[in-house]
């Protein structure tokens, strides 16, 4: 195969994607791309994103058409470089189609690249990706998983190794939890990092993973090589308690939608899967019980945040806050009073989950501080 | 998630995990042991088809053999639940029911109502249903409308292994009699079911999958031979919603009336006989409920009304099947006024 011509192929979003139903294209045959433009959109069973180029050409040829659900690796366009005739194009695709297999389902026990681990008498799931010299650990939020950073661990592993964890009372993690506070938490999160033998780490959390990640750096500084915050807990006092509540509750499709809606700028990316896989995770033995001490303890009676490490960050060097701007869970303006020692980016236009909704964005912020 | 098991396996796991919760919960029917009293032989079968395996071997005299009498222990277990036990009775094919239908429809079903609430009967009721086994005319109905043509009973058929897993966790939890309905054809399908307990709640249709132009209705095993449609017509330009019932009683008329509303047209598939089926109780409620957003006639994909064929050749062509979904979607997509 000539390197003037490149195949675009369906992405592999996160550990569990097998396949993407094509959206929309956002540009048209015969459009010059640079890497990084914004190509086409593609929604997998959690989460709409945009694939962008990964490399500079010609956009020479659409396959894949709007609706079409393709298997990860199917021919989405063709990408030339140079002058190319359309008939070379024509048999680079029919090369591609009739050597194109599908990749198989993941091995009889599943999927391989989740592990659990013991920490603390708990067992926490975590995934690993990447082999660089640098550690990096994502901290999911309140009621997320580690498939809040599906956009995220894979484009930082070329650059570093990426962990992600399920907290304790979250996604495969023990249920059950004795300490469900955010010092707690960090506990957990430094335990981990011995048990796996990470001495030192880049630590990235969204949301309450924000504030365990700030803890962990208090309780162990020497440990923390770097914070990259992404909507935090712990930075100012106002949190959305009624949609803390209403997460808490929500025991049907319905509920659950209105309450997820409140996560993004944009109520069309949550989609049923995602719902559903929200709804399941609530219905899991012990969950509510473990959500609603978590929240008792981050949250006071009177619905403020209970924990502020402003002092923490500004402590440290070299950290990093990410906001979306219509953040309807902890507003953006916490970031106002960082002063010097924290580098704020607000992202106009995207709600509390900014690593899923403006996912390209925030990697290049990431890739930036690795 | 990501482990695989199969829809046998997910009912083995649901019934060990509440074994090990609540010691309330005990199991009872025929041949659910298998071999007991035969000197190296205990726990050698764990039902017909093995679905208790394992079960005597962890919880003892918790699990136990009846005599071929379902009048007999189907009662006693229903006595036990008022009692404050949780019997989980395994009627062996709900062919056999006409046996014990007194202690089912007339005592279990009765007693919240008749004892002004008082009395709470937490039996489940664990049954095989369905043809494509070879297993004739006596062993291989789908009489799920009787039960739930009874007010007093809650009727579950589950389609897959994570449902079967949170619907009999839900079942076993629940303080009114259930009647949980095992399809045998989908004993061997694999799907992604958690370790961890979990519930589904009772009266939650589940959207297999979304579509637009037209809703397909089907439940338990119909489910995949509607799936199978869908993807066919897919092809041809046609998409269909396939809402799974899961449960019949509590029915959840709300997820399907809002698919009806939004494509305007129905076709329900189920594997029961044609008359006072499921079949023609959801066409009566989208008729009565949602003919102001119908585009077409009601379409029914059902068995024919005749006892299950003992020829392989005949059963085949009695069990609604992808191509006759297919054809039926057809027809109601080519409707004109």
């Amino acid at each position: 195969m000539s390197k003037e011509i490149i195949a675009i192929t369906m992405p592999k979003w996160g550990l569990s994607m097998t396949e993407g139903k094509v959206m929309e294209w956002l540009v048209e045959e015969g459009a010059v791309l640079q890497v990084g433009d914004a190509m086409v959109d593609i929604e997998t069973e959690k989460i709409a994103n945009t694939f962008e180029a990964l490399d500079a050409g010609t956009l020479s040829k659409i396959v894949a058409t709007p609706d079409e659900i393709l298997p990860i690796g199917a021919l989405l366009g063709v990408l030339t470089t140079s002058e190319i005739s359309d008939e070379e194009i024509a048999a680079f695709v029919e090369e591609f189609q009739a050597n194109y297999v599908p990749p198989e389902p993941e091995s009889e026990d599943g999927n391989d690249a989740y592990a659990f681990i013991e920490v603390d008498n708990y067992k926490i799931r975590y995934s690993k990706m990447g082999d660089g010299e640098k550690n990096i650990i994502l901290i999911h939020g309140f009621g997320g998983d580690s498939d809040r950073w599906l956009f995220t661990q894979q484009p930082l592993s070329e650059l570093a190794t990426v962990y992600a964890l399920d907290l304790p009372g979250h996604g495969q993690s023990t249920k059950i939890i004795s300490d469900p506070s955010v010092r707690g938490l960090a506990k957990v999160v430094l335990s981990f990092m011995d048990e796996l033998g990470i001495d030192q780490a880049h630590l990235i959390g969204h949301s309450l993973g924000g504030a365990i990640a700030l803890q962990t750096a208090e309780l162990d500084k020497p440990r923390v090589t770097r914070l990259s915050l992404i909507a935090p807990v712990g930075l100012g006092s106002e949190i959305n308690v009624a949609y803390i509540n209403e997460f808490i509750t929500a025991d049907s499709r319905k509920q659950m939608k209105k309450a997820l809606q409140e996560l993004v700028a944009d109520p069309n990316l949550v989609n049923r899967s995602l719902v559903n896989d929200m709804l399941k995770f609530k219905r899991t033995d012990g969950v509510e019980d473990a959500l609603k001490a978590i929240a008792s303890q981050f949250i006071t009676e009177e619905g403020t945040q209970a924990d502020n490490f402003l002092q923490v960050l500004s402590d440290l060097p070299k950290s990093m806050v990410i906001w979306g701007s219509e953040d309807k869970i902890i507003p953006s303006d916490h970031c106002n009073g960082l002063g010097e020692g924290a580098s704020v980016h607000i992202l106009e236009g995207y709600g509390h989950l900014v690593q899923l909704e403006a996912a390209n964005e925030v990697n290049t912020l990431l890739l930036d501080v690795i | 998630m990501a482990r695989k098991i199969t829809f046998q396996q997910a009912i083995n796991e649901a019934l060990d995990q509440e074994m090990a919760r609540d010691e309330d919960v005990v199991i009872m029917g025929e041949d659910v042991v298998g071999g007991a009293g035969t000197e190296g032989e205990m726990d050698a079968w764990g039902g017909v088809l093995g679905v208790t395996k394992g079960l005597w071997g962890k919880y003892g005299d918790r699990i136990m053999d009846t005599p071929i009498s379902e009048s007999g222990f189907v009662g006693a277990a229903v006595g036990a639940a008022t009692a404050g036990l949780r019997p989980v009775c395994e009627l062996m094919f709900i062919d056999f029911m006409g046996v014990c239908f007194d202690q089912i429809y007339n005592q279990a079903a009765k007693f919240r109502y008749m004892f002004g609430g008082k009395a709470e009967t937490p039996v489940v009721i664990r049954t095989m249903v369905g043809a494509g086994f070879r297993a004739a005319a006596q062993h291989s109905q789908c009489l799920y409308p009787m039960f739930t043509a009874v007010p007093g009973l809650k009727v579950v058929i589950p389609s897959n292994p994570y449902d079967a897993k949170g619907l009999l966790i839900q079942a076993i939890r629940d303080n009114d009699p259930v009647i949980f309905c095992e399809h045998k054809v989908l004993y061997t399908v694999e799907g992604e079911v958690p370790e961890d307990s979990y519930t589904i709640p009772f009266g939650e249709a589940d959207i297999a999958r979304e579509g637009e132009d037209i809703t397909v209705v089907a439940l338990g095993r119909m489910v995949h031979q509607a799936l199978e449609a869908a993807n066919t017509l897919s092809s041809g330009g046609i998409s269909c919603e396939v809402v799974d019932l899961r449960t019949t009683s509590p029915l959840d008329e709300e997820t399907i009336l809002e698919s009806v509303e939004n494509t305007g047209r129905l076709v329900v598939v189920d594997e029961a006989n044609p008359r006072c089926s499921i079949a023609t109780d959801i066409s009566a409620l989208v008729a009565k409920k949602a003919f102001e957003h119908l585009n077409a006639p009601i379409e029914m994909v059902t068995a024919p009304h005749t006892p299950v064929p003992f020829s392989g050749a005949l059963e085949d062509m009695y069990i609604p099947s992808p191509d006759s979904i297919v054809s039926a979607v057809k027809s109601v997509m080519d409707f004109s006024q």
